[in-house]
């Protein structure tokens, strides 16, 4: 079916409400005026005075540092959690932990934070570590609520394998190992990639859990973001929000065409059924 | 094939107690602990609440405090708080699924290639930072934002409208920020439809909107669940959106925890107004689970 008059101007306009405030942003952040709404020619002094602002760069390198270990550390956990889930049918507690891999996805940001600040809270008490809170503790909450998002994208990849591969592979004497490793990991990597550029953005974008379970010191890009929103528009937010909307577009890019990549491999193997 | 399943058995237990571990420890044991806070009292001292159990004098003292749970019943604020949110959160889910519905329905009867780019259209926004695209409002709903200043450009008001700080702010907030999430397993279920039960309906002669009330609409229940809760659950708690665009006056209970606990560090009132929490949203999380589980098992077969 070709788009129709009625589908054209409903998708024009769904699409125009997520777009509009986006491009907006963009726009003013090349603006002279301090006035983040009122136009007074180009200008991309605030892209330097974002550069300038210590603060707020230090804030990011926190958040990348913190978003690199989150995401390697949750596609790992979430191929593990993956394997677990499609390939050894139930097991004790599968209930449960198909639960803790899909809670994690509605679960509200204030419930999880508090929940995590006790636990690092209690175990503090307990075991003497983690002594204080800071970027390891944020690190550990972002893996956790990370993995959930790593492992449903990876075991939707996993659940349309052909097996048949793998077991060729066996009964030409290969060892698991080295079968995962030169059979079942290319073919799964699309959705590696996928699931860790997730992890990624949803970890530099992650303000509620952070602020829990942060320590005095450790201050992640969104809390800087927040408390300065809090104050006010500022033209050095819309410069941010700038790069931050290349940025991912560009890893989205490259995330799409990985995931077509793939798409267009399976497609060229010939079908078992 | 018996073989591979051996091969992978032996690694079996060790692959999934890591990650079943890591979730038990870091997801699942903090409801206790979340549970356990919110039945001590509240104590000047780090971290500020009293043990629940204690030993002295050869005497084991358990004390369970429901006194928070008490004091949340009895201040009208807390329940005005849970009524607005779950309110709001509500009518926001509507909201989603009328303007989500018909664009995820004409996005999977487009073509292919258009299908694929509008797809990843619809998730480029949702990867953007949601910080910044709900600051990207504040620009536009102010009392001299772009909206109001359009508006009177062109003669349609004559007073800037007072939307920002207001819950129709907060209301386009939500829905602006979790349409992607209620577009997407809409979009999921509409693409694997059948068809051929549509041609049939028609050739049956059943009018094009019948059709769709009685064949489309149904069929597409699993997805409208999926992605109403999508909304719904994280909604119900959402703290980013009230204190960026909502006024003095938005109540909502993520907005009333995050008070309770950074601004008069009662850990024991947030760990309670966090269970109630978590009781009022068993049963979407449940029907969540559920849907996901059943999605799993289908993608399975």
């Amino acid at each position: 079916m070709k788009l129709n008059k009625l589908s054209l101007t409903v998708l024009t306009l769904g699409f125009a409400f997520l777009y509009l405030p986006i491009v907006l942003l963009i726009g003013y952040s090349f603006n002279e005026s301090r006035l983040v709404t009122v136009w007074a020619g180009f200008s991309t002094k605030w892209y330097g005075e974002l550069f300038a602002d210590d603060q707020m760069m230090s804030a990011v390198w926190l958040s990348l540092k913190i978003a690199m270990g989150a995401s390697t550390g949750a596609i790992i956990l979430g191929t593990l959690a993956a394997f677990a889930l499609v390939r050894f049918g139930r097991f004790w507690g599968h209930t449960l932990f198909g639960s803790m891999i899909n809670a994690p996805l509605v679960m509200p940001d204030v419930i999880t934070g508090l929940s995590l600040l006790l636990l690092f809270v209690a175990m503090g008490q307990l075991f003497g570590w983690p002594s204080e809170r800071g970027s390891l503790t944020i690190l550990l909450a972002h893996i956790t609520f990370c993995t959930a998002y790593a492992a449903i994208v990876i075991s939707s990849r996993l659940k349309e394998m052909d097996l048949s591969l793998e077991e060729a592979a066996m009964d030409l004497g290969a060892h698991p190992f080295k079968v995962f490793w030169l059979v079942t990991l290319p073919i799964i990597a699309p959705s590696l990639v996928a699931g860790w550029l997730l992890s990624f953005t949803l970890s530099m974008d992650d303000l509620v859990i952070a602020s829990f379970v942060s320590g005095p010191g450790s201050t992640t890009l969104p809390m800087v973001v927040f408390s300065s929103v809090r104050l006010g528009v500022s033209p050095k937010i819309n410069a941010l929000a700038t790069l931050i909307v290349l940025v991912v577009s560009i890893a989205v890019c490259i995330a799409w065409w990985f995931a077509r990549k793939a798409e267009r491999d399976a497609q060229m193997l010939p079908d078992e059924e | 094939m018996k073989k591979l399943l051996n091969c992978f058995s032996q690694g079996r237990t060790w692959i999934i107690s890591v990650p079943y571990i890591w979730l038990l420890l870091f997801f699942f044991i903090p409801f206790a602990i979340v549970l356990k806070i919110s039945l001590s009292e509240s104590a000047i001292a780090i971290p500020p609440y009293e043990d629940l159990i204690s030993y002295a004098d050869d005497v084991l003292n358990i004390k369970l405090n429901l006194g928070n749970f008490h004091f949340l019943l009895q201040d009208d604020l807390y329940f005005l708080a849970y009524l607005n949110s779950l309110k709001t959160a509500f009518f926001a889910t509507v909201l989603c699924l009328l303007v989500g519905y018909p664009m995820a329905y004409f996005m999977a009867r487009a073509e292919a290639s258009v299908r694929n780019v509008l797809l990843m259209l619809v998730i480029l926004p949702s990867w953007t930072s949601f910080l910044i695209r709900i600051y990207a409002w504040i620009g536009i709903l102010k009392s001299n934002g772009l909206l109001n200043n359009f508006l009177m450009s062109i003669g349609l008001i004559h007073e800037p409208l007072e939307i920002l700080n207001t819950n129709v702010a907060v209301y386009i907030g939500i829905v602006y920020a979790y349409l992607p999430f209620m577009i997407l397993p809409l979009y999921a279920n509409l693409l694997k439809m059948d068809l051929s039960l549509l041609e049939a309906a028609s050739d049956l002669g059943c009018r094009p909107w019948k059709t769709f009330l009685k064949v489309t609409l149904p069929l597409s229940k699993a997805g409208i669940i999926a992605g109403s809760m999508l909304v719904f659950i994280p909604a119900v708690g959402e703290f980013v959106i009230p204190s960026l665009l909502g006024g003095a006056n938005t109540l909502m209970i993520g907005k009333v925890l995050w008070q309770e606990f950074f601004n008069n560090r009662d850990w024991p009132v947030a760990s309670a107004v966090a269970i109630v929490m978590l009781l009022l949203l068993l049963v979407p999380i449940a029907l969540f689970n559920r849907y996901q589980a059943k999605e799993a098992a289908n993608e399975a077969k």
